[in-house]
């Protein structure tokens, strides 16, 4: 099997994660220009019902294929839930204040949350691997992968599909864009504002949850995952451009591919690569890879 | 009127003044008790792998002592009588913070001993403030050799091996059960305590092994959780043996995501702090491993009475079996208690201070829950104990280690007075 295959398979599969925790991140920015820094404990609270929940299904020896909506469901609709929360009871009423005000209030809100995900699991790590394990694995030449991969590669592909089509196909979506283009003309249009920021916020969420319950499945859920997953998430969406999704589609797609060349030939670059890949973009394109233009208002 | 009061009260103070003056002294308040400061991580990735179960232990011990329900040496009541009140805080923060909360501990808090540091970072940093504030300070955990390499201490003591006795333990394992072995490679934690293990088993390997070729060092990031490209690379390395201090969740990770891709039937991994996870992962460790607990801890412990006491006390009282680090903070209390009584007893019975405790400790030998251990290198702050490695097979749906190999303090700690890396270049 020729090596470069394998780094490319070993790259879009990073590729995939880093795309599904990040894709969140920029659904918010894009659409409210709020950074939300609690993403990273959305993700950890997606972590964990995934795999209180998984702990609960195989030990009661429910179908196990149906185990995949249970996780995933589970998560998108607890972290939908608080989302929601968040935003109704402590957001709606911040946007009037500067962006980094808010990015401060979600920074507050991720240490208030991750003490919270603490008082609940405590801190012993939980795994519940039956759901990696069970879909086998294959093999190209004499290397073995997952199939728990294809799933992963094909939920990264079937959130960023679905998120395209909703923006780009959907009357939901065209007011979205809308929104996102002027907040102002489009409340002037009668499109309800308030509403579509509520539900951004809590799908953007829900989407930081079920990258938590995608990956629960490969890993041990432990205090503090989160932190890591919001400092790759936020290098993915900046080189991707703020609130692009495309962006942070090929941000991902670069980021993990580079990755895995270094772990393949280069190891020790691993630790900075993802942040050189994005200091780079920066150097050449300040906004990212697609940033969105933006009217000058005068 | 107001001035007449102020005149009485002018003179009766005088009066009392004088009068205190030409007392004489009250004696000095007996002390009441003996304060020790434990600090472990207690949030974040390392509690659940090493700060928890050690400040488990900590508690469980001071309330045996107090109760004078230890086993002998150590069932005198408390530390020599006085009891024992623990304060115990989180590790957890940079160096900076840490450095802050250990001057707390013994400015604010006065406390007469502190015993804590898993990060090695952290012990390095808080030493030499040990040294300055003239405070009794053991590392019960922290394995950098550099400790005592660096400069000699006074005030500072680990009762436990560094982690040279990890590596060079692994090496010699391999040796032992695998002496064909032509290839190795590793996969450890990108930070310090990760590329020190690294170095130690490359130094290790030269030592022990020398015809053995090395063919690629993974380093991911602490915490990466993602490790598909890693686990390819040593795959695609065919290495016969794989070196790994990865610890807590990333172990886990690793194991869970390595597993199912064959990549531990296909090498000897050696996961010199797997026991730690252990019972917790169960056979999800697949069969072959070579598990390390950083010394005779946790199952490898030899058979005695105390170590029957403390293992039955940690489970009746917490529903889980003591793991290397909670092995670890037993040794360095129950050393602590026992240079204490020491110096007591060299001190007529009354309360010692740091420097006669320390002078008690230096050299000393004692036996814990892990047998014997001896403070017997950095002019007797070191202690040194014997290492053991063993590996997994799955009888009857549970793990138990076998092969287990037992190599003495010499064999794996460097000689008194030698840095590590220095010993093991040497004996190429």
């Amino acid at each position: 099997m020729s090596n470069l295959l394998i780094v490319l398979i070993d790259g879009i599969n990073y590729a995939a994660w880093l795309f599904i925790s990040a894709v969140g991140l920029t659904l918010i920015y894009g659409v409210m220009r709020v950074l939300n820094v609690a993403h990273a404990s959305f993700y950890s609270f997606g972590c964990y019902v995934a795999v209180t929940l998984a702990g609960f299904w195989f030990s009661h020896n429910y179908p196990p294929y149906l185990s995949f909506f249970a996780l995933f469901g589970a998560s998108f609709i607890a972290g939908f839930a608080i989302g929601w929360i968040l935003e109704r009871f402590l957001l709606r009423y911040q946007y009037a204040k500067d962006e980094v005000v808010i990015l401060l209030i979600t920074y507050a809100v991720f240490l208030i949350l991750d003490d919270v995900l603490k008082l609940v699991w405590g801190v012993d790590p939980y795994y519940a691997s039956e759901p990696y394990e069970l879909l086998g694995n294959f093999t190209i030449g004499e290397m073995t992968y997952p199939n728990y991969y294809l799933l992963m590669i094909g939920s990264a592909l079937v959130l960023g599909l679905g998120l395209t089509y909703m923006l780009k196909m959907t009357h939901f979506g065209k007011l979205l864009v809308s929104v996102i283009h002027d907040r102002e003309i489009s409340s002037a249009m009668g499109i309800n504002v308030g509403r579509f920021f509520s539900l951004t916020f809590s799908f953007g969420c829900a989407l930081a949850a079920i990258a938590g319950g995608i990956t629960t499945p490969t890993i041990s859920v432990v205090p503090g995952l989160g932190v890591d997953v919001i400092v790759l998430s936020f290098a993915v969406v900046v080189t991707g451009g703020l609130g692009s999704l495309p962006g942070t589609a090929l941000a991902a797609i670069i980021m993990g591919v580079v990755r895995s060349f270094c772990v393949h030939y280069v190891p020790q670059l691993e630790l900075f690569v993802i942040f050189s890949v994005m200091a780079l973009v920066l150097v050449f394109r300040p906004r990212g890879l697609f940033s969105l233009a933006e009217a000058r208002k005068i | 009127m107001f001035s007449k009061k102020l005149l009485v009260s002018l003179v009766l103070g005088a009066s009392v003044s004088a009068v205190q003056a030409q007392a004489p002294a009250a004696p000095a308040a007996a002390p009441t008790e003996i304060k020790i400061g434990i600090v472990s991580f207690l949030s974040g990735p390392g509690a659940a792998p090493f700060g928890v179960p050690a400040r488990n232990t900590a508690e469980m011990l001071a309330d045996a002592f107090n109760n004078a329900k230890a086993p002998a040496p150590y069932n005198v009541k408390g530390f020599g009588g006085l009891p024992v009140k623990l304060v115990v805080i989180d590790e957890a923060g940079s160096p900076t913070n840490v450095v802050t909360e250990y001057r707390n501990l013994v400015q604010r808090d006065k406390v007469d001993i502190v015993i804590g540091y898993v990060s090695s970072g952290n012990c390095l940093a808080v030493a030499p403030i040990a040294e300055e504030l003239k405070t009794l300070t053991l590392m019960y955990d922290c394995g950098s050799p550099r400790l005592f390499e660096e400069s000699p201490k006074k005030y500072v003591f680990r009762a436990v091996n560094h982690a040279t006795a990890d590596s060079v333990g692994a090496a010699l394992y391999i040796k032992a059960i695998k002496p064909t072995a032509k290839t190795y490679s590793g996969i450890n934690q990108n930070y310090a305590f990760g590329q020190d293990s690294w170095s130690d088993f490359q130094g290790a390997v030269k030592m022990v092994l020398p015809q053995l070729q090395e063919k690629t060092s993974q380093m991911p990031k602490l915490f990466a959780g993602q490790y598909s490209a890693e686990i390819s690379s040593l795959l695609e390395s065919k290495s016969d043996v794989i070196h790994s201090s990865i610890w807590g969740g990333d172990m886990e990770a690793f194991i869970l995501q390595a597993g199912p891709r064959g990549l531990f039937k296909q090498s000897s991994v050696i996961l010199t702090g797997g026991e730690v996870s252990m019972f917790r992962l169960g056979t999800k460790i697949p069969e072959g491993t070579i598990i390390g607990a950083r010394g005779p801890y946790g199952v490898y412990a030899p058979k005695s009475a105390l170590n029957d006491w403390y293992r039955s006390n940690v489970i009746d009282r917490y529903n889980a079996p003591p793991n290397l680090a909670a092995y670890q903070m037993a040794h360095t209390l129950m050393a602590t208690k026992l240079a204490f009584e020491k110096a007591m007893a060299a001190n007529g019975g009354n309360k010692p201070n740091s420097d006669q405790v320390a002078d008690a400790m230096r050299g000393m030998t004692y036996e814990g829950p892990g047998g014997v251990h001896k403070f017997n290198l950095s002019n007797g702050h070191q202690a040194t104990a014997e290492m053991v490695y063993g590996r997994v097979k799955h009888v009857n749906g549970q793990i138990q280690l076998v092969d287990q190999k037992r190599f003495a303090p010499e064999q794996v700690m460097p000689p008194d007075g030698v840095k590590a890396a220095d010993w093991m270049a040497s004996k190429k």
